[in-house]
């Protein structure tokens, strides 16, 4: 296959053009388009049935678009698949492996179909599986059938790895040992494309993070442009009831409580802002609760972004309705991205 | 980033990748315990009980004369329709194909290591049927060197394409079902462990028209030191050819 070193490092690793896919009269994937660069981590977010898989499991030659093209290291996944599958690694949602087969054999004969495969003993400390070397499949826990996947996919020295939802089921620890590895790969050059629905493992490991919702492309960007972005808003706690008319005056800009006691500024962080903030809760003798700024959450985002968003406050039917809205700064608190101050 | 230099082209090592994988095949095929039942614990049993206890219709021949060829027909069967269509079924079930169907191993790759798997399980199957029958039970064939070898690799390549295509097509318990149930059909219609002029003669017919009693005929003449059978084999043949044909259209690698 010719290949021309200057062609290979134009190319982006992952092309994908117009991908639609649809299961009967459900749509999966909806005109995406999609460039991954090499070397890259790029974190596939969005809720279930976002069409996550699909699109990654068109990558991976499983899958035959319905419209619109995909590339892999600038391969057709499907009709080059022999010159491709000895370049890609991939780690699929669950199992994928014969059941009373021991986590040493079978890593062994993945490494057989390899020109140069890392060595299987190796790698199975690597991913600590060391101690389960002998067990059979079925008896291994959630969490060491996950890392066994991943050392699957791994085996080959791949270019570009796939991985769907490679932390599913594990627990703190090995979740982070599982980061520590993706890290690694990173370093290594490798191009990683990897699910998830966990928004502090997009934001921790990947270079960018592309969300998609309803087979759509509806966000693409590092970790820091979407959170930053422009727009920028200050969140805090206060006894519910405040005047935000008064106070949206005294500091500038609006002012929403979103549900008693959560209020929203709409404006960039800014020092000036916060100070007449300050000012006027020290006039009204109001306790601040919890004062965040800058940065929103990348869960902020998210739920911003797509329809699992939690459902509009009655009582202000109209805030959380648009990408601007803010979320409930209530929401779970996986990522609480900046300065917080406590009171 | 630094600039990129194309790797080295990484051809897949396709003979080391096909041993591998056939060595995981036998492995896993001799592992599982109910699948020894069937493959090696039902021939042998009938094998020992029915020559040592003479209450089979086998005309007028010694009982063992008729069994041996018999038993290896049921071996083959058991080992490619009922061993491999289960095994495949459930490989398919708990998405192994799909995972390997992501991997340089090519499908061609996949479908000859099992045959090698296959062949090696039979071999020994043969060897001990064979040699259990000239050991202990006395069986002197008459002929059969080239015949009986022969005619085992045509069933085990028709038995493995019935079986793959069950496996490949139906869901994994019903082929588990199926399997089992066609074994033991095949097995009473066909005439392999007693005369089928002991049976209704339009049963015998289609026991005949089987892939069992066919592969039974075919081996029994070839024992027996009379050549070829030569309108069994194409039986034999015909079923194996069908079954390829529709497995190659019907079957299915993902769960």
């Amino acid at each position: 296959m010719p290949r021309s070193p200057d062609a290979a490092s134009e190319r982006p690793a992952i092309e994908v053009i117009g991908l639609a896919k649809r299961y009967g009269g459900t749509v999966a994937v909806d005109g995406l388009d999609l460039r991954v660069r090499r070397g890259e981590t790029l974190a596939l977010l969005g809720p279930n049935g976002a069409g996550k898989t699909t699109t990654v499991e068109c990558c991976e030659g499983y899958r035959i678009p319905d419209a619109g093209t995909v590339r892999v290291l600038g391969l057709d996944p499907r009709r080059d698949a022999t010159a491709l599958r000895p370049r890609v690694g991939l780690m699929l949602q669950e199992g994928g492996v014969y059941p009373v087969a021991r986590p040493a054999e079978v890593v062994r004969l993945f490494a057989s179909f390899y020109a140069d495969p890392l060595d299987p003993d190796a790698l199975l400390e690597r991913v600590g599986l060391d101690g389960a070397r002998r067990t059979r499949f079925r008896d291994l826990s959630g969490g060491q059938k996950q890392r066994l996947s991943l050392a699957l996919a791994l085996v080959g020295r791949p270019e570009v790895v796939f991985l769907d939802e490679p932390t599913a089921g594990l627990d703190p620890a090995a979740r982070h040992r599982t980061w520590e590895h993706l890290r690694e790969l990173r370093t290594d050059g490798v191009t990683v494309v990897l699910t998830t629905h966990l928004l502090d493992e997009a934001e921790e490991l990947a270079d960018r993070v592309a969300i998609i919702d309803h087979g759509r492309l509806i966000a693409l960007g590092t970790p820091d442009e979407l959170t930053h972005g422009d727009r920028g808003e200050l969140t805090f706690t206060a006894r519910p009831g405040l005047d935000t008319v008064d106070l949206g005056a005294a500091v500038g800009v609006q002012v929403i409580e979103v549900r008693g006691g959560h209020y929203v500024v709409h404006a960039p962080n800014d020092p000036a802002l916060v100070a007449r903030l300050a000012t006027w809760l020290a006039h009204h003798d109001v306790r601040l609760g919890e004062l965040q700024a800058g940065k929103r959450s990348l869960e902020q985002v998210f739920l911003g972004l797509t329809d699992d968003a939690p459902a509009a406050d009655p009582a202000h039917p109209d805030a959380p309705a648009d990408p601007d809205a803010p979320a409930d700064p209530s929401a779970p608190d996986g990522l609480r991205a900046s300065d917080e101050v406590g009171a | 980033m630094t600039a990129e230099v194309a790797p080295p082209a990484r051809p897949t090592p396709y003979a080391r990748a096909v041993l591998a994988q056939a060595r995981m095949e036998a492995k896993l095929l001799v592992r599982s315990a109910e699948s020894l039942v069937v493959t090696l614990g039902i021939p042998l049993g009938v094998l020992v009980f029915f020559s040592s206890v003479d209450v089979l219709p086998t005309g007028d021949e010694r009982a063992v004369e008729f069994l041996v060829p018999g038993v290896l027909a049921i071996s083959v069967a058991a080992t490619g329709l009922v061993a491999v269509a289960i095994q495949t079924a459930f490989e398919r079930k708990y998405g192994v194909l799909k995972r390997l169907g992501g991997t340089p191993l090519p499908r061609w790759g996949f479908l000859t290591a099992k045959g090698l798997a296959v062949a090696a399980i039979l071999t020994v199957q043969s060897a001990l049927v064979v040699g259990v029958a000239a050991l202990f039970l006395d069986w002197r064939p008459a002929g059969g060197v080239l015949a009986l070898p022969l005619g085992v690799a045509l069933g085990a390549v028709t038995f493995t394409a019935i079986g793959l295509l069950l496996a490949g097509s139906l869901r994994a318990e019903g082929t588990l079902a199926v399997s089992n149930a066609l074994f033991l059909v095949l097995l009473l219609v066909s005439g392999v462990v007693f005369d089928a002029a002991a049976l209704p003669p339009a049963v015998a017919v289609v026991g005949q028209a089987l892939p069992v009693g066919a592969l039974g005929e075919v081996l029994r003449v070839g024992a027996a030191g009379q050549g070829i059978a030569g309108g069994a084999v194409g039986v034999l043949a015909g079923w194996g050819i069908v079954a390829i044909l529709i497995a190659a259209r019907t079957f299915r690698w993902e769960p």
